[in-house]
């Protein structure tokens, strides 16, 4: 029996961990990491009844007055439809294996029970995020998570790089995340509610009995909460901060920039879509944005010698995948997509760390055979690279098959191709990764591998696991139940499975593998030569577009100048103020301090001086000699008897 | 019997008086001004008398005030002598040109 209380003990767990871990931290030192674990496995095990029941079709959702405002209520509450049933599970599941991993990698770290605290934190956020039914209580989530991506990219703060990618995803998710605001507050000048199923129910009646919507508004706000996706999601054109990124710990980028964080951004298309599908023109836009990113992504992830980075713009071509899915109205397609991809992805993450953990080098040219010594983490990493380059059963092909076949179904060719050729791409870049990685002959004698301990090759396993099995319920094996699944609460269009999509997917992946390992094992020069025959394209693709020079030169450049100009202002105009304000007051005090001094001091000194002068001379009266006064007492009753005896 | 006219005792009262009063002021020793204080009563009360005698319809009257005088006058002795046993346990002296602790 699910309680809401059952259901809110799930964020609350990471929360106490999280509390626990920053405040007695010191104490704690390695049973952080495990209190973070028990707290996320503990949620995990909670959560699971609550998603199996909502897969079994029940419904949960309750909600409570937060405050109200001029009578209109502010509710807060959670809400447990398919969406997030299934975002729950994928939520809890992984970050708990990816939290046990990083207990086995973050070993060692003086910010130890730091790292636990935050990525506590993190989980918190996400399942709030997840289970949250309302606007508002999603973008505070959202903050938070912001706010932890920001702490945990910039974990090793003593690296100026470091630093710097942590400020630069912040201010580049800062620009989505305003859009995302704005967009929210005017949906809610629009429909007058912040709620998920009520904003669905008022669009889903108005679209039924034809009454006339705001529209306008309506894609204002659609427009600036896909704002919100571009900057999260990393999206083009602000896709630039998650390459950055991956200064962070592996685990970090695993979990949040790769599994959870950046697809809240995916999320909140998939939460808002009666919305997108209620104001016109829009799913075209977030097409169009989902596949120019794909594609310039895949594009920049064929020449990166970083692992983590091609990783990483893997990670944002993928991303655009889901966008693009959600633009061809493939809801269940993108959410498909958003669940596989975040087993293989946060899988490949993981893997990429242990290489680094075995290796201590990043940059692929310097790997070559590592096979053979690190065998566990090789395998699940291929594994992963098969479910992401799209080789049937594993999950990636089911997940990127339904991808495709919505941009087929519904008439989108160009979409289709361009999807396709990064579908190509994909395949190409990871084994061009994996053959230079594991394959081949080692290049640098200096690199002394050794595999990875159980407390990290057991995540890995648990997730290669995952990643061959979450495909099979959106497949036809289980007869697309998954796509079932998510219709049952939104309706949007579904397409016949086609052989030929299918086959399309199948060949272009083989011929990506095959090509990469041609190249890669084999013919070595024809990368050289293909470099140096199409130079434009090579260094495009290897400087990522000029991007990162673009918006140095036009946007942080002229914003710095332009800081530049007002800090002059401030400190000749502002500041100006201020100090003669200052000094003004300094010359009236002095004026002051003149008067006091001589004026009103003076005034009584000099009745000091006087009553002191008038005192030197009459003191001599007393000269402590008794007949002395005797003799002025009889001379005075002398005298005043000599006075009265005349007057009368 | 002869009748002392009042202004023979008023001059012999006067002239006691005026021993005392020289005798406070001149004298050095603090007993010795004591002492003309004493004169100085004694003046003082048969003054008292004499007027109670001479024009008082009650001579009784005078006689009681010249009492309590009197006893007034022991007790002020008293407390002087008391003073001036004091003073010499600190000054080690009874010269009253020698103190002059009430100085400014």
């Amino acid at each position: 029996m699910v309680t809401s209380d059952q259901i809110l003990l799930v964020p609350l767990l990471p929360f106490l961990a999280f509390v626990t871990n920053i405040l007695a931290g010191r104490w704690l030192k390695d049973r952080a990491a495990w209190l973070s674990i028990a707290a996320s496995s503990l949620a995990c095990v909670i959560a699971l009844p609550v998603c199996w029941a909502v897969f079994q079709g029940a419904y949960f959702a309750h909600q409570g007055t937060w405050l109200m405002l001029d009578a209109v209520p502010l509710r807060f509450g959670y809400l447990m439809d398919p969406l997030s049933a299934t975002l729950l599970f994928m939520v809890t599941v992984v970050g708990t294996l990816i939290q046990t991993y990083a207990a086995g990698y973050m070993h060692g770290d003086p910010r130890y029970s730091r790292f636990f605290a935050y990525v506590s934190l993190f989980m918190f956020a996400m399942i709030t995020l997840v289970i949250s039914d309302n606007y508002l209580l999603f973008f505070m989530s959202w903050e938070i998570m912001g706010l932890c991506s920001y702490l945990l990219i910039g974990f090793y703060f003593e690296k100026d790089s470091a630093a710097n990618a942590s400020l630069k995803a912040f201010l580049t998710t800062r620009i989505g995340d305003v859009g995302f605001l704005l967009g929210f507050l005017t949906l809610f000048a629009a429909i007058g509610t912040l709620n998920f199923s009520e904003m669905n129910g008022l669009l889903t009646e108005a679209h039924k009995t034809h009454a006339a919507l705001n529209t306008g508004l309506l894609a204002v706000a659609a427009l600036f909460i896909f704002c919100g996706t571009i900057g999260k999601s990393a999206q083009f054109p602000l896709h630039v901060w998650l390459p950055d990124a991956m200064e962070g710990p592996t685990p970090v980028s695993a979990l949040i920039h790769a599994a959870t964080m950046v697809a809240a951004g995916v999320f909140l298309v998939a939460r808002s879509f009666t919305l997108f599908m209620a104001v016109p023109n829009i799913l075209p836009v977030v097409t169009a944005i989902g596949t120019i990113t794909a594609f310039m992504a895949a594009f920049i992830a064929l020449t990166q010698n970083d692992i983590k980075r091609v990783l990483a713009y893997s990670t944002i071509s993928q991303l655009g995948y889901m966008v693009t899915a959600l633009g061809l109205s493939g809801l269940g397609a993108g959410t498909f997509h958003l669940i596989t991809h975040a087993f293989f992805k946060a899988l490949l993450f993981l893997g990429a760390g242990s290489v680094i953990h075995g290796a201590h080098v990043q940059d692929i040219r310097e790997m070559g055979g590592l096979f053979r010594k690190m065998p566990h983490t090789a395998v699940t990493f291929i594994i992963a690279s098969l479910a992401l380059a799209g080789i049937p059963p594993l999950s990636g092909f089911w997940s990127k098959d339904e991808i495709l076949l919505a941009a087929f179904g519904s008439g989108n060719f160009l979409v289709f191709g361009v999807l396709l050729l990064t579908a190509f791409m994909t395949a190409f870049y990871m084994f061009r990764l994996i053959f230079l990685t594991f394959f081949g002959t080692a290049r640098n004698a200096g690199v002394h591998a050794h595999e990875s301990p159980a407390l990290m090759t057991v995540p890995l396993w648990c997730l290669a696991v995952g990643s061959i099995l979450i495909g099979i319920p959106g497949s036809p094996l289980m007869h697309h139940w998954f796509q079932r699944f998510m219709a049952q609460t939104v309706h949007y269009p579904e397409y016949e499975p086609s052989a030929l999509v299918m086959a399309c997917s199948i060949v272009v992946a083989v011929l990506g593998i095959t090509l990469a390992g041609v190249i890669y094992l084999e013919k070595k020069h024809w990368a050289v030569t293909v470099a140096k025959n199409f130079p434009s394209f090579y260094r495009l693709s290897f400087n990522k577009f000029y991007f990162d020079e673009f918006y140095s030169a036009y946007i942080v450049k002229p914003f710095n100048a332009l800081s530049r100009i007002l800090f002059g202002f401030d400190e000749t105009v502002i500041d100006g103020t201020v100090n003669n304000t200052g000094r003004a007051t300094m010359f009236l005090s002095g004026v002051k301090q003149w008067i006091d001094t001589y004026i009103v001091d003076g005034a009584v000194n000099f009745m000091g001086t006087l009553v002191y002068f008038l005192n030197s001379v009459t003191k001599r009266i007393q000269t402590g000699f008794i007949q002395n006064y005797l003799l002025i007492v009889f001379l005075s009753v002398l005298a005043f008897l000599a006075f009265e005896l005349k007057l009368t | 019997m002869i009748v002392l006219p009042l202004s023979h005792i008023l001059i012999f009262s006067l002239l006691l008086f005026a021993i005392g009063i020289y005798g406070a002021l001149v004298r050095r020793n603090i007993i010795g001004i004591l002492i003309s204080i004493e004169l100085m009563l004694n003046a003082a009360n048969i003054n008292l008398i004499a007027f109670s005698k001479y024009t008082s319809l009650s001579p009784e009257t005078g006689q009681i005030f010249a009492l309590f005088v009197i006893a007034i006058a022991a007790t002020a002795a008293a407390v002087g002598l008391a003073i001036v046993l004091a003073l010499y346990r600190i000054r080690k002296t009874v010269q009253a040109n020698e103190v002059n602790l009430l100085k400014w």
